[in-house]
């Protein structure tokens, strides 16, 4: 049995009437490879929020790295790295100088940060734009940069939101690639992602509806569950599944 | 601490790497400052006189000679007619005219009271109304000089004298205007943009899932803008100090406590539409219309607050840069000490903390979604 790193007991948000997540139960063990699926709107960002401590549960409770994220939200924030959609590096700063920012913020030392970078950078082949400023570099670059970003603090988790949009597939590939590299380490992955073979990629997948898991195993498992050629094809059925209800 | 230190760290980069933000702010006081004192300029340097004098005597030489002698006009052109004064503002040669009865020598050493016509090109009132009221001022001196010569009437002269500035130079408004100007100008439109730029680049989710706490950001934004607006607000009063012979009559801590004061409350407003503003945009142009306008408009800098209607002048008391403009000119040109200035000082003072307090607590849950 390893270790449980992630733990979410009937975690719910409530928006008013409308419930975004409704009493979703899981846990992710450490260096696992976890797919958070869902249809936009099926409440994947919120659960994810609570799970960052961003935003704090209506009712039911999660742990991440140990921490209770509804009472300690500030050591839950430290443990964990995050990528977001949305490109988040500053353009107008070099590389070199996102990473010091961002190293500060997580209390690390100059010295420190500057090893890590180069490398990270090294393994990357990406040594010759330490000095470059981040707006001039490939979209490609960018995103593997801001998954080392992610891990510049070494953290035990790591959230991925819808990494890979907007990339071409070589790169998603390549990308992919750094992901089983850092599970292989022992980092836990948490990942939000709209492609289907991605999902295949994963340890294990989750399917969110309406707020809630309807499925929850081994991409393998699953096809079989639901008698599906492919992941796409078990995403379809559940989906069809509930507008029919 | 660290945190906060790599955040101003940061901001400090952003802003030297920007070229045209570091042109906005070293580059905007300096030109603010030279535009106002140069340009726009209400002082009265040798206004043309178009005179038309009907009675062509020994009196009304000697009243021609005096407007003559004075440093504010000088007699563009002797006319025959009223067409003739007209004719001359057209052109733009005269802005005065002044038109002097028949008999106006035997009319004034009999004690007639003879009229003289003063006409001024009102197509710019404010000069008009000053132009005229020199001339008046100077044809009733000479009058009852010569009056009072023939008759020794008793008559009673009112000598009037202007302290404070007394030769009534318009940059010794415009210099603590333009301060409050630029200090609001860099501190609360800057961070506004800057946490709104955040916003909209996505980069202020990365700054929320991180270990930051609300303040780190919220000062780490601020500190830079603080220092940067604090020197601004040096250079502009030592321009007006050095090139425009503004005086510095008091206290010069207390001068860089209320610079500091006011571009406190700058950032806590600039905080405040930051927390409702989600793009750069929005932050623009609330902070152009919310915030320079009424400051242009409404706080004394360019219009004088006591010929507003009263419902302007009520509405002029909540605009924090009237209560900095007073403070300032107390300062430097009166040489008021705390004793005086305690009011406006107490008031800002207070509006900054209403509006920090509103800044806070809208920013901390606002950041967050």
């Amino acid at each position: 049995m390893k270790e449980k790193v992630i733990t979410s007991n009937k975690l719910s948000r409530k928006f008013g009437d409308f419930v975004a997540v409704d009493e979703v139960t899981f846990e992710v063990s450490k260096g696992e490879i976890f797919g958070f699926l869902g249809a936009n709107g099926a409440g994947k960002t919120t659960a994810m929020r609570m799970l960052c401590g961003l935003l704090a549960p209506s009712s039911g409770s999660a742990t991440v790295a140990g921490y209770d994220v509804s009472t300690q939200p500030e050591m839950v924030k430290k443990n964990i790295g995050y990528m977001s959609q949305k490109f988040s590096m500053y353009e107008d700063l070099t590389v070199k100088e996102n990473f010091l920012f961002y190293g500060g913020v997580y209390g690390l030392k100059r010295k420190a940060i500057i090893e890590r970078l180069s490398m990270m950078l090294g393994l990357l082949n990406l040594s010759h734009v330490m000095n470059s400023l981040v707006g001039s570099l490939p979209l490609g670059w960018k995103q593997k940069l801001s998954f080392s970003l992610a891990m510049l603090h070494q953290p035990g988790i790591i959230f991925l939101d819808e990494p890979t949009g907007g990339v071409d597939p070589i790169t998603r590939r390549q990308f992919w690639d750094l992901i089983y590299e850092a599970a292989y380490d022992g980092i836990t992955i948490f990942v939000t992602t709209h492609y289907m073979d991605e999902a295949e990629y994963c340890d294990r997948v989750s399917i969110m509806v309406d707020g809630s898991i309807k499925a929850l195993d081994s991409p393998e498992n699953l096809r079989k569950t639901y008698n599906a050629a492919s992941m796409d094809g078990v995403f379809q059925e559940l989906a069809r599944g509930t507008s029919t209800k | 601490m660290k945190q906060y230190l790599a955040f101003v760290k940061k901001e400090f980069r952003h802003i030297f790497r920007d070229k045209r933000t570091l042109l906005i702010l070293f580059g905007m006081p300096v030109a603010q400052v030279m535009i106002f004192g140069f340009a726009l300029n209400n002082e009265i340097d040798n206004a043309g006189v178009a005179i038309y004098d009907m009675s062509g005597d020994y009196e009304s030489t000697l009243l021609q000679n005096r407007l003559n002698a004075s440093s504010y006009f000088f007699i563009e052109r002797e006319c025959e007619s009223t067409d003739c004064i007209e004719e001359s503002f057209r052109q733009g040669k005269a802005r005065v005219g002044i038109i002097i009865p028949h008999n106006f020598g035997k009319d004034l050493l009999t004690g007639q009271k003879p009229e003289i016509k003063i006409v001024s090109d009102a197509s710019d009132p404010n000069q008009a109304q000053v132009l005229t009221s020199y001339a008046t001022a100077i044809i009733l001196s000479h009058v009852r000089d010569r009056a009072s010569v023939v008759q020794q009437a008793p008559v009673v002269n009112a000598i009037p004298r202007m302290i404070f500035n007394p030769e009534l130079k318009a940059v010794y408004m415009f210099v603590p205007g333009v301060m409050g100007f630029i200090l609001l100008l860099v501190s609360a439109m800057m961070t506004s943009l800057t946490i709104a730029r955040e916003k909209e680049l996505g980069t202020m989710e990365l700054l929320l899932v991180s270990p930051l706490r609300s303040w780190h950001i919220i000062f780490g934004k601020v500190t830079p803008y603080w220092l940067l607006s604090f020197m601004n607000a040096i250079i502009v009063v030592l321009l007006g100090i050095t090139v425009f012979d503004m005086p510095m009559n008091g206290s010069v801590p207390l001068l860089l406590a209320s610079c500091l004061l006011f571009s406190l409350t700058a950032l806590a407003l600039g905080i405040f539409i930051s927390s409702k503003a989600n793009s750069q945009m929005t932050a623009m142009f609330v902070s152009m219309m919310g915030l320079l306008l009424p400051t242009i408009l409404l706080s004394g800098f360019i219009f004088p607050i006591e010929n507003m209607p009263i419902v302007l002048r009520v509405i002029s008391n909540i605009i924090p840069a009237k209560w900095f403009i007073l403070i300032i000119k107390g300062l430097m040109i009166k040489g008021s000490g705390m004793s005086i200035l305690w009011k406006p000082i107490s008031i800002l003072a207070f509006i900054t903390l209403l509006f920090g307090i509103a800044a806070i607590k809208n920013v901390k849950p606002r950041l967050n979604q």
